[in-house]
């Protein structure tokens, strides 16, 4: 019998993740994957899996898990107090969980989105080529609820012995470096030099699509509407409020609002475990 | 044409018309088949062609603006594939698009089936196709109110474009029509009909 592993508590939000879709946007077909895709990469080397295999994506913790067999499992991305049954397990180092044992990983404290990766992979059936749900088009799983039992898939061997895994603290305050364009023409100087001094907050509307900002509106130079275009992974999109909104995994595929500037790659992981207020400011680092 | 810059590793092309985008996506498709060019996505938009995932847009961008591509007219229109799609004019807003077109029903269905469209481009959502080909008097304004819920296999217009909703979704398009026609298949390969250059015929069906 395959190993599945049941959903005791799913938690606010939680979603089956991999590193998403890549190569289907000229069909409208969103990328989806982790947000933090190097939790996820992290939590996947430390329970030997390859990286890209599906794991969970926790939104802000709180969830319970628990294994048919024995496996190895890791949290990373968001910080979290992981216990096995009623002993204290360690966050981002692979934790053995013996058969039918709870794992529970409490709120949390630190961050916004945690991951869970098991050994083996959770193996529900790929769509278009990813596990990974994707919440603006609905592709993929559905959102993980309680009571769900979700197959495993088998471990490519034994796990890797660590005892410390590196993994980077998680700001007060953001710094997110950016590049210029396609659209910066389509602003004003001022919009400008205010997109690149001005501290923005995080707002509470942030969900998977994108980090909506909360700060000093850009003005446009340019007001008639832009055609719709095609917009990557991390394109700071100006809506006609002014305000930017920074685009993540399950961004639409085409966007008629002009795109100012794109954050740099590894600025993403930050952004997905930043909690609505945190601070954010950009930083460009190439005209 | 201008090649933009969009971040790291994705350049932006900004075509001089709309109907240069089919020439300059087949070519770089084209390009891509053959090596001479890699890229994770090729995304044909309005009047743009995104290429994301490129190793070295620097140099990429520099190759495309020596880059002479085949102009539209002399592309063989016979190369992309024709979809042929059965459709019952019933929608809501016949009556609308034909006020707006001083014709009664059956004039909307003559015009629309009479008509080659071609897929501009897909966006919105997985396989809902941007279909162009209807001429500039025939364009008609977005609904004032969206609806909530369009069945999937609506036959739509807005602006200067034609679309059949791959999926139930929310929507602001005028709906002329439907269709049994299963337009988004997650077991076929591409998972959609209407892949960008098809060309696509709305066929009059009756009710059954």
């Amino acid at each position: 019998m395959t190993a599945t592993l049941e959903v005791v508590r799913a938690g606010v939000r939680s979603t089956i993740q991999d590193l998403g879709r890549v190569g289907l946007a000229h069909l409208g077909v969103p990328r989806a994957g982790a947000l933090d895709a190097g939790a996820l990469r992290l939590a996947n080397r430390l329970v030997g899996n390859p990286e890209d295999a599906a794991g969970l994506e926790v939104t802000l913790g709180g969830c319970v898990l628990r294994p048919s067999k024995a496996v190895t499992l890791a949290v990373t991305g968001a910080g979290c107090a992981v216990w096995v049954d009623d002993r204290p397990a360690s966050w981002a180092l692979p934790v053995a969980v013996p058969a039918g044992a709870k794992v529970r990983i409490e709120r949390a404290t630190t961050g916004l989105r945690a991951y869970v990766a098991v050994g083996g992979g959770i193996a529900v059936p790929p769509v278009l080529g990813s596990r990974a749900t994707d919440t603006l088009s609905g592709l993929g799983p559905p959102q993980v609820q309680d009571g769900d039992v979700l197959p495993l898939g088998t471990p490519l061997g034994p796990p890797p012995g660590v005892d410390l895994a590196p993994y980077p603290a998680l700001p007060d305050e953001l710094t997110v470096g950016i590049r210029l364009g396609p659209r910066d023409d389509w602003f004003t100087t001022e919009a400008i030099e205010t997109l690149c001094t001005a501290s923005y907050a995080v707002s509470t509307l942030t969900d998977r699509v994108g980090a909506r900002l909360i700060g000093p509106p850009l003005t446009r130079a340019v007001t008639r509407e832009l055609p719709s275009e095609g917009v990557v992974l991390g394109a700071v999109q100006v809506p006609a409020n002014g305000q930017p909104l920074i685009f993540l995994a399950d961004h639409p595929t085409t966007g008629g609002y002009p795109v100012v500037a794109v954050v740099e790659p590894e600025a993403l992981g930050g952004i997905a475990q930043a909690r609505p207020g945190t601070a954010l400011r950009f930083r460009v680092v190439d005209r | 044409m201008r090649v933009l810059r969009t971040g790291r590793a994705a350049l932006l092309i900004e075509c001089d018309a709309p109907t240069d985008v089919p020439a300059w996506y087949r070519s770089l498709l084209q390009r891509r088949a053959t090596g001479a060019l890699h890229a994770d996505e090729i995304v044909p938009a309005a009047q743009t062609v995104l290429l994301d995932g490129v190793t070295d847009p620097a140099r990429v961008a520099a190759e495309l603006r020596t880059l002479r591509i085949t102009p539209a007219a002399e592309l063989d229109p016979t190369a992309a594939g024709l979809v042929e799609i059965p459709t019952v004019y019933d929608g809501p807003d016949l009556d609308d698009v034909a006020r707006l077109w001083h014709t009664d029903r059956a004039g909307v269905l003559a015009v629309h089936t009479g008509t080659l469209f071609t897929v501009a481009f897909c966006g919105f959502a997985p396989g809902f196709a941007y279909l162009t080909g209807l001429p500039e008097r025939y364009h008609v304004p977005r609904r004032d109110s969206p609806r909530p819920r369009l069945a999937a296999g609506t036959v739509a217009l807005a602006g200067e474009f034609g679309a059949v909703y791959p999926n139930a979704s929310p929507g602001g398009w005028q709906c002329i029509g439907h269709t049994e026609i299963r337009l988004f298949d997650l077991d076929a390969d591409p998972p959609t009909l209407l892949v960008p250059g098809t060309r696509v015929r709305f066929v009059p069906q009756a009710v059954r």
